[in-house]
């Protein structure tokens, strides 16, 4: 059987899998629809918030990237995996104890104001639309690139599969489907990494083996080799930046404070019965995602060497192109990789310099990992399975962000409270069928802006979301319209300066014009200080929050009777 | 409320506040302290193969992480027995 059999195989295979788990937790009643029953096992739990993190991008791009980037990497290793210590210690167990189904409800009960409640649901469905037309497009380049269906008819694939589960089981059935995506794609990532760092090193483990030195008999380790190869072909040292440190610090702290802060994540720990569950199973999270995100710097530094010496040979004069291995005419094809001969000499060579010949997509440092390393054509397919797995698994917790946005917290806690569990859930499946409709379209016709702006979501979840919870739970008598102004300020200092650096004058994008020399990557820790301090001043000014909303706050700081998540 | 009195409830939030400080304060120093600020002084060690303030940004930081989740896990749970308001 050829890669391509091979692949439709085990793609279909998983395909089946994840059918099975739909038909199996098909919801019953809005409260299994939004938080799954309120009965998910913590460690289950974990399992399933690490998948629907772990995006095709991270999947795909974040070791590639990071081998580019060398040091300044670490910006997403830590900015991402961070995140989850100030979830598990400051958000998710009282947002446990306080019991809905949402964010929009919590923002919207502790504030005691149906506009903090809007200004929530848009924040909400802004951060989670430009995040699911991200992933749609995703999956359609993992199903092109993979099984050579075109991007429309991969991401119609992909919309089919989404669909089936999600409308129908709900949370339910996005839970335990991220399950099994999350155990295919751990399995998808590791196996070519432990072959790799075999191969590099003699060392199974990746993390290990980053770490230790070269079986090619010099001695060397292969970080001291590769920062000797960076700077012999006039790239930055590979273990030292080229961002300013207050840039990483701000960049860092923006992405760890957003990925708090983001809607999909926080509602997973609603799903869970118990407090005690909650705090656990942030940490279960936190452990399963480490195991991809220590991993991916090693492949990051192996695949950079491998390359390197692959192109430029082992004497760094260059590689005849003739004698090229076969993966890096697979991967010409598809456009990952180029080569133009400009000296004439025949020979390939990669640099930072004017001696540069090559052109290399970071994406093909997991995607040809497999082929590199020589490992059999099934371990191929899964990768491929693992990609799309990471695709789907995110767009589905999107999505039913999404859908309960519209309508829970939209339609039965603002414009139609009379309705039914059964005319709500019949809501809520519309909403993530139409939902699923527009990510689909974002997806095929991707606007310029999509790739650009998903990074910015945790900028913008950072400065307006964060805030108004910590606050809500650390100070109990902190008011409704201080909050609302502190998000609208935080959230619109945020989005300003993005839209003028990204969009109105991109040419001024440079260090030298930024505020303190932040970055907009980074200026939504800037966006969460105002947003803290506009909320502290006008505090001062306005008053504390009625007496029954301080009991409340008092009520979600301890376990016990935690309860069920409320129906309302 | 199940406290035994409002000075038992007051003395829970503090001592969960006083674990949280010092968690975060770990949190903070191995990942911006070690991986970003103090990131060329620690590379001048040597940690095995790797740079030691290169390490803790792209590897040590990440298991502290997980293993503060995990102290603050067994500490609340201690806790909230001491004060009997853990759930069963």
């Amino acid at each position: 059987m050829g890669i391509q059999g091979m692949t439709f195989l085990i793609v279909g295979l998983t395909f089946l899998l994840y059918m099975g788990i739909a038909i199996w937790a098909r919801a019953g009643s809005t409260k299994e629809f939004y938080v799954a029953g309120g009965g998910v096992h913590p460690v289950m739990n974990g399992m399933a918030t690490a998948a629907d993190w772990m995006s095709a991008a991270s999947f795909i791009s974040m070791a590639g990237l990071i081998s580019f980037m060398g040091y300044d990497g670490s910006v997403y290793l830590l900015g991402w995996t961070g995140g989850y210590v100030l979830l598990a210690l400051c958000l998710a167990p009282y947002l446990r104890k306080f019991g809905k189904f949402t964010v929009p409800d919590f923002i919207g009960d502790r504030y005691y104001s149906q506009t903090a409640r809007t200004v929530a649901v848009i924040c909400a469905l802004f951060v989670s639309f430009t995040y699911i037309a991200g992933q749609m497009r995703g999956v359609g380049v993992v199903f092109s690139r993979f099984l050579e269906v075109d991007i429309t008819m991969g991401v119609i694939i992909g919309i089919a599969i989404v669909f089936f589960y999600s409308v129908l089981g709900g949370m339910k059935g996005i839970t335990y489907t991220q399950v099994a995506q999350y155990c295919v794609m751990i399995f998808a990532y590791l196996v070519p990494a432990i072959f790799i760092s075999i191969i590099m090193t003699g060392h199974v483990f990746p993390q290990l083996g980053f770490g230790a030195t070269m079986t090619d008999g010099s001695g060397t380790f292969l970080l001291d080799k590769l920062d000797g190869l960076s700077t012999e072909l006039g790239f930055t040292e590979y273990t030292d930046g080229s961002k300013s440190t207050i840039d990483v610090f701000f960049i860092t702290a923006a992405l760890m404070v957003g990925t708090a802060g983001l809607p999909h994540v926080i509602v997973r720990f609603f799903t869970v019965p118990k407090v005690r569950d909650a705090r656990k199973s942030a940490g279960w999270a936190l452990l399963f995602i480490a195991l991809v995100y220590t991993t991916a710097p090693a492949i990051s530094a192996f695949s950079r060497v491998n390359m390197i010496e692959t192109i430029n040979g082992q004497d760094q004069s260059g590689t005849p192109y003739a004698e090229a291995p076969s993966w890096i005419k697979n991967w010409e094809q598809t456009g990952l990789i180029g080569w133009e001969d400009k000296n004439g000499d025949g020979k390939m060579f990669y640099s930072g310099d004017e001696r540069n010949e090559m052109k290399v997509d970071r994406d093909i440092m997991v995607l040809a990992n497999p082929e590199i390393a020589d490992l059999p054509i099934w371990v191929i397919a899964l990768v491929a399975a693992g990609g799309v797995a990471a695709a789907l698994s995110t767009s589905a917790g999107l999505l039913l962000v999404i859908s309960t946005s519209v309508s829970h917290d939209l339609l039965k806690r603002n414009l139609m409270p009379h309705i039914s569990d059964k005319q709500e859930l019949l809501y809520a499946r519309i909403a993530a069928a139409t939902a699923l409709c527009i990510a689909g379209y974002l997806g095929v016709n991707p606007p310029g802006f999509v790739a650009q702006v998903v990074a910015f979501a945790f900028g913008l979840a950072a400065s307006s979301f964060f805030p108004a919870i910590i606050l809500g739970i650390f100070h109990k008598r902190m008011s409704s319209k201080p909050a609302v102004l502190g998000m609208i300020s935080g959230i619109v200092f945020t989005a300003t300066y993005i839209i003028y650096f990204k969009f109105v004058n991109p040419a001024a994008n440079k260090p030298e014009n930024w505020f303190f020399g932040i970055s907009p990557e980074g200026i939504g820790t800037l966006g969460m200080i105002v947003n803290f301090l506009v909320a502290f001043v006008t505090y001062k000014i306005m008053g504390e929050a009625p007496q029954e909303i301080q009991d409340m706050v008092e009520s979600i700081r301890y376990p016990k009777g935690a309860g069920e998540a409320h129906d309302h | 409320m199940a406290f035994q009195s409002e000075e038992q409830k007051a003395a829970y939030w503090r001592r969960n506040m006083g674990l949280l400080g010092k968690l975060l304060t770990v949190w903070f120093v191995v990942s911006y302290g070690f991986g970003i600020l103090l990131v060329d002084v620690l590379n001048e060690i040597r940690f095995f193969g790797f740079q030691l303030g290169f390490w803790f940004a792209q590897q040590g930081a990440i298991y502290v992480f997980v293993i503060l989740i995990f102290i603050y896990v067994k500490k609340m749970n201690d806790l909230d027995k001491e004060f009997g308001v853990d759930e069963e």
